[in-house]
């Protein structure tokens, strides 16, 4: 297997785009990526899009191709490939792209990641995202996906003693980091009054411990590693790459408030890359809603189970902490369109690790992990890169 | 939701009375019922009886849904939870006949047969399994 690098990184904007299409978005960060990369059109041996509905959420379908269309590439037949896993699509076409590149198959590959959310109401954007859940033994008898991990929360707080206060906290921090990142959402700081006492969405779950409805796009350009000092001054390389499912009903996993998932996928990454958690300088993990962020750093090892809640009131994970966790903001601040999200988590991990963070630097970062979740963690894929 | 009627039709048995299945191989039961038993496989291929679960069993965990789907919207606030059921499957359903401040983990609950949801005004009604506290345990 031969290594792997992230040459080049495109985001667009995440929030409510009302004057951009599914089109547009995908093509603008698919550009920068390539612009930042020092590739040309010609060098591309294959693209991967992950997308968790566009036939839902804009009634399209077979945007492999679309994308590659759209972004220029029709007449040059580039191989595309759409790949699907919930929220987790954008982390699956990473992985997707890697092993196309480690298998020797191919040298130069665009991942793209992409969700229009906001081109339907509310309710259906709800309905949509619920399909990530079992339809026929949650979904239909009236459970939500705030639902689901409302029921994880408080099963949390029930065996480990976590507190609403400790959910509150990973918001606020989340935002705080988000207000430094001009592509973020809501680059806005909340105080914990605020996020404790948002309105009920499913209790104890309330709005400020949801993640919003974004639209947006992200994209990378993979190189092997042997030819990647040819394009870029500062390649990242991948250094280990790990993904695992469970049951799609959350009612049938072993333990209610383990991602079992994460943990298999993180176990993998962790063997091939030969380090442990103990050695990551910061992560992107999915913080759909903030229990998600709790588990997440339980998951991956960072904390012991059950004291993730303490962690983040003792600060481990703010930006200058021991272990800084969602430095763009994070689901919840950056924003969630859901195809793209996995993707974006490369982006952030390699502008840190470029050094290029601005504002929300993590001094001398040199690994980074990121943690991309579909549904309710039945599956997780897990990256972890590292400055060269 | 918006699919043909036999989509619902097929899960009658599960709904309706609880139909789950065990495995013959290690005698685990499980509902929804599977096409083979996860923990034995091939051993249990041709093995999964059907199995009907009693409908008794225990809040494991639980929310209460403030902002519902399209289609149940009209119930708001209302509580769902997991259940534990006696035989060792965990189920996902509403909990009714009880205040939502009152629902807690570790509370005794039984199935109840009651309406779920409906096609709009004119289309089919679709009937399953709530839960309710326990009357006598």
């Amino acid at each position: 297997m031969r290594d792997v690098a992230v040459i080049g990184v495109g985001l667009t904007k995440f929030g409510e785009l009302w004057d951009k299409s599914f089109r547009q978005l995908i093509s603008e960060a698919g550009a920068k990526a390539i612009l930042d990369s020092g590739i040309e059109g010609k060098d591309i041996d294959a693209m991967y899009v992950g997308s968790m509905s566009s036939g839902r959420f804009v009634g399209q379908e077979h945007i492999g191709a679309l994308v590659a269309d759209t972004s220029g590439f029709s007449f040059m037949h580039i191989p595309a490939t759409r790949v699907e896993g919930a929220c987790a699509s954008g982390g699956l076409a990473f992985r997707e792209g890697y092993f196309s590149i480690a298998s020797g198959m191919n040298d130069i590959v665009v991942v793209g990641g992409i969700e229009k959310m906001n081109d339907v109401g509310g309710s259906s954007a709800t309905e949509t995202l619920a399909t990530a859940a079992d339809q026929e033994w949650e979904a239909f008898f009236g459970v939500t996906f705030p639902g689901l991990y409302a029921m994880i929360a408080l099963r949390h707080m029930h065996e480990y003693g976590t507190t609403k206060e400790q959910l509150a906290q990973v918001a606020v921090k989340n935002h705080k980091n988000g207000a430094l990142n001009p592509y973020a959402q809501y680059q806005k700081e909340i105080t914990i009054e605020q996020a404790m006492n948002s309105t009920m969405v499913a209790y104890p779950l309330g709005l400020m411990d949801c993640s919003p409805v974004t639209d947006g796009a992200a994209s990378v350009v993979l190189c092997a590693a042997e030819k990647a000092r040819q394009y870029c001054q500062k390649p990242i390389k991948i250094i280990g790459s790990g993904q695992g499912s469970d049951t799609l009903a959350l009612h049938s996993r072993r333990d209610i408030c383990t991602l079992d998932a994460t943990v298999h996928a993180a176990n993998m990454a962790y063997k091939q890359a030969k380090i442990n958690p103990k050695d990551i300088d910061l992560a992107e993990v999915h913080d759909c809603f903030t229990i998600a962020e709790i588990c997440a750093i339980e998951d991956l090892g960072f904390v012991k189970k059950g004291e993730g809640g303490k962690a983040v009131e003792n600060k481990i994970t703010t930006l200058d902490g021991t272990m800084p966790v969602n430095t763009s903001g994070g689901l919840k601040s950056k924003g969630h369109p859901v195809g793209a999200t996995g993707v974006a988590q490369i982006v952030e991990i390699v502008t840190q690790l470029r050094g290029e963070a601005g504002r929300r630097q993590v001094k001398d970062a040199r690994i980074g992990l990121t943690h991309n979740v579909g549904g309710s963690g039945a599956t997780c894929v897990v990256h972890l890169l590292e400055a060269v | 939701m918006d699919s043909n009627v036999a989509r619902f039709w097929r899960q009658i048995p599960q709904r309706y009375n609880l139909i789950g299945n065990q495995c013959g191989s290690c005698n685990k039961i499980f509902f929804p019922p599977r096409e083979s038993c996860p923990y034995c496989r091939r051993k249990s291929m041709e093995k999964m009886h059907p199995y009907q679960l009693k409908g008794k069993g225990e809040v494991i965990t639980y929310t209460i849904i403030h902002v519902g789907p399209k289609d149940f919207e009209e119930q708001v606030p209302y509580p769902i939870a997991i259940i534990r059921m006696d035989e060792g499957p965990q189920i996902t359903g509403q909990i009714v006949d009880c205040d939502y401040h009152k629902v807690e983990i570790g509370m005794r609950v039984e199935t109840t047969f009651r309406r779920i949801q409906e096609d709009g005004y004119t289309g089919a009604i679709y009937y399953g399994y709530k839960f309710k506290p326990c009357s006598v345990d």
